[in-house]
């Protein structure tokens, strides 16, 4: 099912609103990334930096201990947390490090809120030889000053933005207006399905190995497809990922959890699609928080990387026509799910994911025991050791 | 014809280039703007541009970020936009407004329009508006009689040009060179290589925006422009002056040695 149209809508979603100057690059990008899907050695050359360096096909774990909280039904884990540098993010950077290099381009810039898409970004442009600016919200320097080292450790250069709220929103800001002076010699290499046309599309084919695989080893362990398939929406990135494949089979529920915060209710969330409204946000038509104005509204997540106000366009429009649903999830259930992933199954979660497992113990208890659940496991916690110690109230 | 066209073509009779100025709404506060609009009146400025402050504005610099942080901080919005709109108007001085799209979309792209022409507003500069997302918009502006203005930029190819200068009214707005607004020790070589190619696929009037602070810069683009958009230089001196009476006079001082600039270029 191809949802979008020349001008990369998914329905009245997404397209293209940015500066003039950006057209042209957007042009280009868009061109590079139809010839290169198409071309079989650019295929080939991803898929084998896929298998010696990501370490793709990632595998599957079946969450035994952690079933018996969710209503008995069978979760099974698909683990983009071994993926090197520890995320799903790998996937989309090595894709747009290989087109950097096909367009010529030598320096690289991105955004990032937790740090995960920096590094990876990072890492990517260590990889391939290019120059890496990494933007990222001076709030969030200081929350996550590891990944902050991290970044600086792979020879990235690491700026602090401190205009409006100082998160990611104004970090994805920030690398705008570079990419609109730099164009000429650099890539923007967003880190989700959001952003102008081509991202959306583009990010979601870089991630779309993630439920290609998923579906042939749900069939090879089961037998059958999943009932259904779960992962967070911060942007919509692993969960486009996951979802993709699955789409056309319309038995297998899509269900999408995006970061509740402290209650929907409350207004201090990151819950774009179940508590937003439709606008524009950095150069796409989507959900977007937003006041009565059109000035965007700061979101509020105990998870770094779900803390945006916006979310992919692809994401509005599977809502919108039904075929996948969205539901939030508090910043407690959140972290409850995390603590028990840790202790039933051994596996620390990044907090992103620990909403998808918050998600599976509520889908289970209402599928019941017959139900396999198929979760993103988009990322490692390692991470988010200091956020969860902080909250468990653990020493350091 | 807009009270913009209309200015536009005096201009060029008189031979000269306009002197467009950007000031956003609510900045430096919501009566201290109405004051600098008759300021900028005052000093000669041929057209005002009211910005409508932006949460996320991707292609403004530092300064008109500083000067949108402090209106929203202070509650502006579309009431505000409009009041401004209406001041400037008023004194019949041809005034358009300048937005990012997702305010006009949020208050109703019909009604948007509508509001302008109904506050004497002659058009609506749109930088992040590509013409193909146009389609509601330029329906609405057609049926309020308002011009739709078009950003370009040196990187914009010929056909494009072709394209967007067809959809736009009033005026094409040229970017100087790559990058966001912020005054520039020079004006690129950029500009007027992309003046000369709109030239070829367009009659219509062409500004010149990002960049421009000085007399000497507004003399040099008005040699080949109809006309020189100001915005960052008026908005440093508004944050930098002591008081609100010291912001007003430096402005007024540099928008009448502009307003030579345009007069002197060719
Ligand atoms: C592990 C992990 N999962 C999920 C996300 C959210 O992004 P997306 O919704 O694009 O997958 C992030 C973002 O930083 C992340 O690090």
């Amino acid at each position: 099912m191809e949802s979008f149209d020349v001008l990369g809508h998914f329905g009245q979603y997404g397209g293209r609103f940015v500066p003039e100057a950006l057209i042209e690059a957007l042009d280009e990008l868009e061109a590079v990334h139809n010839q290169t899907q198409k071309d079989p050695e650019f295929l080939a050359e991803l898929a084998e930096l896929h298998r010696t360096y990501t370490g793709r096909p990632s595998i599957i774990t079946e969450a035994k201990r952690f079933s018996e909280h969710a209503g008995g039904a069978r979760i099974f884990l698909k683990r983009e947390d071994l993926n090197h540098t520890g995320s799903h993010k790998i996937n989309n950077v090595l894709g747009q490090a290989l087109l950097t290099k096909r367009m010529g381009k030598k320096r690289i810039i991105a955004e990032t809120g937790a740090g995960q898409h920096g590094v990876a970004a990072a890492t990517a442009a260590a990889l391939m030889g290019l120059k890496c600016v990494v933007y990222m919200g001076e709030e969030d320097t200081r929350r996550q000053s590891l990944n902050v080292a991290r970044m600086k450790l792979l020879g990235a250069e690491v700026v602090a933005v401190t205009s409006g709220s100082k998160t990611l929103k104004d970090a994805i800001n920030e690398a705008m207006r570079d990419w609109v002076t730099n164009v000429h010699d650099t890539h923007y290499m967003l880190g989700t399905v959001a952003g102008p046309h081509p991202f959306p599309t583009m990010v979601r084919d870089f991630h779309k190995v993630i439920g290609e695989e998923s579906r042939v080893q749900m069939l090879e362990i089961t037998g059958r497809l999943p009932d259904a398939v779960l992962a967070c929406v911060g942007g919509g990135s692993n969960a486009i990922g996951i979802f993709n494949a699955f789409i056309p089979d319309e038995n297998v529920r899509l269900i999408g959890l995006e970061a509740g915060g402290d209650g929907v209710e409350t207004g201090r969330h990151a819950a774009t699609i179940t508590g937003g409204t439709p606008g524009v946000l950095h150069g796409t038509r989507s959900y977007v928080l937003q006041d009565k104005n059109g000035q965007t509204v700061e979101s509020h997540s105990i998870s770094a990387g779900l803390d945006y106000p916006g979310v992919g366009p692809e994401h509005a429009y599977l809502h919108d026509v039904g075929r996948a649903e969205y539901r939030a999830i508090n910043d407690d259930a959140a972290m409850n799910a995390f603590a028990l992933l840790s202790k039933t199954e051994g596996i620390i979660p990044a907090i992103e994911t620990a909403h998808a497992l918050a998600g599976a113990l509520i889908i289970g208890n209402e599928l019941g025991p017959k139900a396999n659940l198929l979760i993103n496991l988009s990322g490692r916690g390692d991470k988010d050791v200091q956020t969860a110690a902080q909250y468990f109230g653990i020493p350091l | 014809m807009t009270a913009l066209d209309s200015v536009l073509v005096k201009c060029r009779t008189e031979n000269r280039a306009a002197l467009i100025a950007y000031i956003p709404a609510g900045f430096p506060s919501r009566q201290g703007c109405l004051k600098v609009i008759q300021t900028l009146v005052d000093a000669g400025v041929d057209a005002i541009e009211i910005g409508f402050p932006y949460s996320d504005p991707v292609m403004d610099g530092p300064v008109i970020q500083e000067a949108a942080d402090i209106s929203l901080k202070a509650g502006t919005g579309a009431a505000e936009v409009f009041e401004a709109l209406k001041v400037a108007s008023d004194t019949g001085t041809a005034s358009v407004v300048m937005t990012y799209w997702n305010p006009i979309e949020r208050y109703g792209v019909e009604k948007f329009a509508a509001s302008i022409a109904e506050n004497g507003g002659a058009g609506v500069i749109t930088p992040d508006l590509t013409i193909e997302e146009s389609e509601s918009w330029l329906a609405a502006t057609k049926a309020n009689s308002i011009n739709p203005i078009y950003v370009v930029a040196p990187s914009t190819k010929d056909p494009r040009l072709a394209r967007v200068t067809s959809k736009t009214g009033g005026f094409i707005y040229a970017a100087s060179s790559m990058g966001v607004t912020g005054t520039r020790e020079s004006v690129s070589i950029d500009a007027k290589d992309l003046v000369s190619r709109i030239r070829k696929v367009s009659d219509l009037p062409v500004c010149v925006g990002l960049g421009v602070s000085t007399r000497e810069q507004a003399k040099s683009l008005a040699a080949y422009a109809d006309g020189v958009i100001v915005g960052s230089a008026f908005i440093k001196l508004l944050l930098n002056a002591k008081d609100e009476k010291a912001g007003l006079e430096a402005v007024s001082q540099l928008a009448k040695e502009l307003a030579i600039g345009v007069r002197e270029g060719r």
